[in-house]
């Protein structure tokens, strides 16, 4: 079984997030880097347990510069096999999946997996273009894969329930909570990390569609307004005739 | 030139979320001067149908013989209604099926992508558009650069207005492909109102002490129409569901008011559930980081004050 895994660097979920040069640039000072969490603790972690059950590789990519270099060999610590870094900076989801599948079109990957979503830009996209590019079918916020004779059984939370989905051969999922178990690396994964393929291969030209030109933090909420506890009453009052929420 | 909107049915019907997506295209296409048209397929009744006109589309392209949960031939679709009226922006709801879609539908046709939008485009310097960005902790200015352009809208964002027009109906044919992905089985819940769409939520954390002191929440929640959430640690032990969980790694949601009871806030909590218009905070601890995000706060034992509260609700719908 071979199996590709997408990894994306993100600011870590404590960071408060502020920006710079007139609020173009997120202010990366003093900020702590990690792999998504879905990347790691389901699309990851799901794709190393496949390949224990079944024998295969993990190979974890990754588009980026040298600066995340410390996320991938995590990954590796964490068990990959291997991995790749596409070495460009981090552009649009466009210009990003298009490097991946310029990458996984000629490997014969049996399955592409990454996080539903990035914690930075929350866009729920490289998934579906990597699959749209290498015509495969792509399923979004799987909470449970399976692989049995050739054909994936893959579980999705939908409005109100859950569905079951099967594909048969290649595809590209995305992974939401329920997938799996994050795991922590120990000392021997990180020892074998060090000496495990880091491959940097030259990124291909592809022209961005999207650029993001400015951010904007959230308004300050205007203070809380405290309610007796004894006095519900009065709260509903607010909630109807000031908040007018009910 | 027109703007395409996709309308996905959720089991024959349009969900206020696809109304949404249809208010807002009408409205883009109103800023460019052009027609906003639909896009849907499968058993859909001339009244669903008829309510994506009253939304604004003009023309609802339907193929009708085509059911499928595969992403790929859903983005076929859309591409060969985009082509057939000649759409150059094409929007859709940032939903399960959006998600898998619109990214497939940028790559097929080379089209610039927003996802998650919470406003409407601006068109002068630039196509741009807004989103929340960071979970919720900024938010961001896109420009899209490719004179197609492909978005999907954050539910919620605007509220979906009936505004009577009619829509001419025409059946869309072609080849869509095969069919790569097929359903097994779909598991209901029953009685729960789905939280990524929901307008109220309430939601309870490590404060409530045990799974056997839900009663009270989802009382409330019943009471109100509202769905039910938890913090993740609540999630991670097995008190609630995964699926409730909501936060930076969980479901992010945006309703119209949010009760937090029992939990802290801490700032990947916030990050998730900041979107929301109300907030009201329920925690016996005066220093609860939350009550610094909330427009309402009682500082109390939820033990006494959900009940009370609750009674008080009682009283107010008579
Ligand atoms: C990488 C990462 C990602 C994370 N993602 C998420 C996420 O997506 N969502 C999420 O929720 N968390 C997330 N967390 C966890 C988060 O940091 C907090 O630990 C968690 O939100 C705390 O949950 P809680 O508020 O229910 O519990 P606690 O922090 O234990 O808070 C319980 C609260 O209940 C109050 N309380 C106690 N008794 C009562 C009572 N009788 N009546 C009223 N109030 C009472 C207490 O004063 C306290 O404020 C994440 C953490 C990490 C490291």
């Amino acid at each position: 079984m071979k199996i590709l895994v997408c990894l994306s660097k993100v600011p870590d979920t404590t960071t408060r997030i502020a920006f710079i040069d007139n609020n173009t640039k997120f202010d990366e000072k003093d900020v702590q880097f990690i792999i998504n969490p879905y990347d790691e603790w389901y699309a990851l972690v799901r794709g190393l347990e496949l390949k224990e059950a079944n024998t295969g590789t993990v190979t974890t990519i990754t588009v980026g510069g040298a600066d995340t270099d410390p996320i991938i060999r995590k990954a590796l610590a964490i068990g990959a096999d291997d991995a790749v870094r596409i070495d460009s900076p981090a552009s649009d989801a466009y210009s990003t999946a298009f490097q991946i599948a310029e990458y996984a079109k000629d490997k014969a990957f049996d399955m592409i997996l990454l996080g539903k979503e990035t914690i930075d830009y929350n866009g729920s996209q490289i998934g579906g273009m990597v699959a749209e590019m290498l015509d495969l079918p792509f399923i979004s916020l799987a909470s449970k894969l399976d692989i049995a004779g050739g054909k994936a059984t893959i579980e999705c939370d939908i409005p109100g329930g859950t569905q079951v989905l099967e594909v048969e051969g290649a595809f590209v999922l995305s992974a939401a909570k329920g997938m799996a178990e994050q795991r922590i690396p120990n000392m021997r994964g990180i020892m074998a990390a060090r000496s495990k393929p880091l491959n940097v291969i030259p990124a291909v030209a592809v022209e961005p569609l999207t650029k993001t030109e400015s951010y904007q933090l959230p308004p300050a909420k205007a203070g809380v307004k405290l309610v007796d506890p004894d006095n519900m009453a009065e709260l509903v009052r607010l909630l109807h005739e000031e908040a007018k929420a009910i | 030139m027109s703007v395409l909107v996709f309308s996905n049915p959720n089991e024959g019907s349009f969900a206020k979320s696809a109304l949404e997506a249809c208010t807002y295209g009408a409205k883009v296409a109103k800023a460019l001067g052009t027609d906003c048209h639909a896009v849907t397929y499968g058993q859909v009744s001339d009244a669903e149908i008829a309510k994506l006109g009253a939304h604004g589309a003009t023309v609802v392209h339907k193929a009708g013989s085509l059911e499928t949960p595969d992403s790929g031939q859903l983005s076929k679709l859309i591409a060969t209604a985009a082509a057939a009226c000649n759409a150059d922006v094409i929007l859709c709801s940032h939903d399960l099926t959006g998600k898998a879609v619109a990214p497939r539908l940028s790559a097929r046709l080379k089209a610039g992508l927003v996802t998650g939008a919470n406003a409407l485009p601006t068109t002068d310097g630039g196509f741009k558009v807004n989103k929340p960005v960071f979970s919720g902790k900024a938010f961001a200015t896109e420009v899209i650069t490719s004179a197609k352009k492909v978005i999907s809208l954050m539910p919620n964002s605007i509220p979906p207005e009936n505004t009577g027009g009619t829509a001419q109906v025409q059946e869309l044919a072609g080849d869509f492909g095969a069919k790569k992905v097929t359903v097994k089985e779909t598991k209901k819940r029953t009685g729960t109102i789905s939280l990524p769409d929901a307008e109220k939520v309430v939601s309870a954390g490590r404060g409530l002490k045990g799974p056997e002191n839900w009663g009270m929440i989802e009382e409330l929640a019943s009471l109100l129409g509202a769905a039910t959430a938890c913090s993740r640690p609540v999630a991670d032990i097995g008190w609630r569901p995964h699926h409730e969980h909501v936060g930076q790694t969980g479901v992010a949601i945006r309703p119209n008011l949010y009760f937090a009871i029992g939990i802290s806030g801490a700032i990947q909590h916030l990050a998730g559930v900041n979107g929301s218009k109300v907030i009201v905070v329920i925690n016996t601890d005066p220093e609860a980081p939350f009550f610094k995000a909330a427009d309402y706060g009682v500082v109390g034992d939820a033990f006494q004050v959900v009940p009370k509260l609750t009674e008080a609700l009682k009283a107010f719908k008579g």
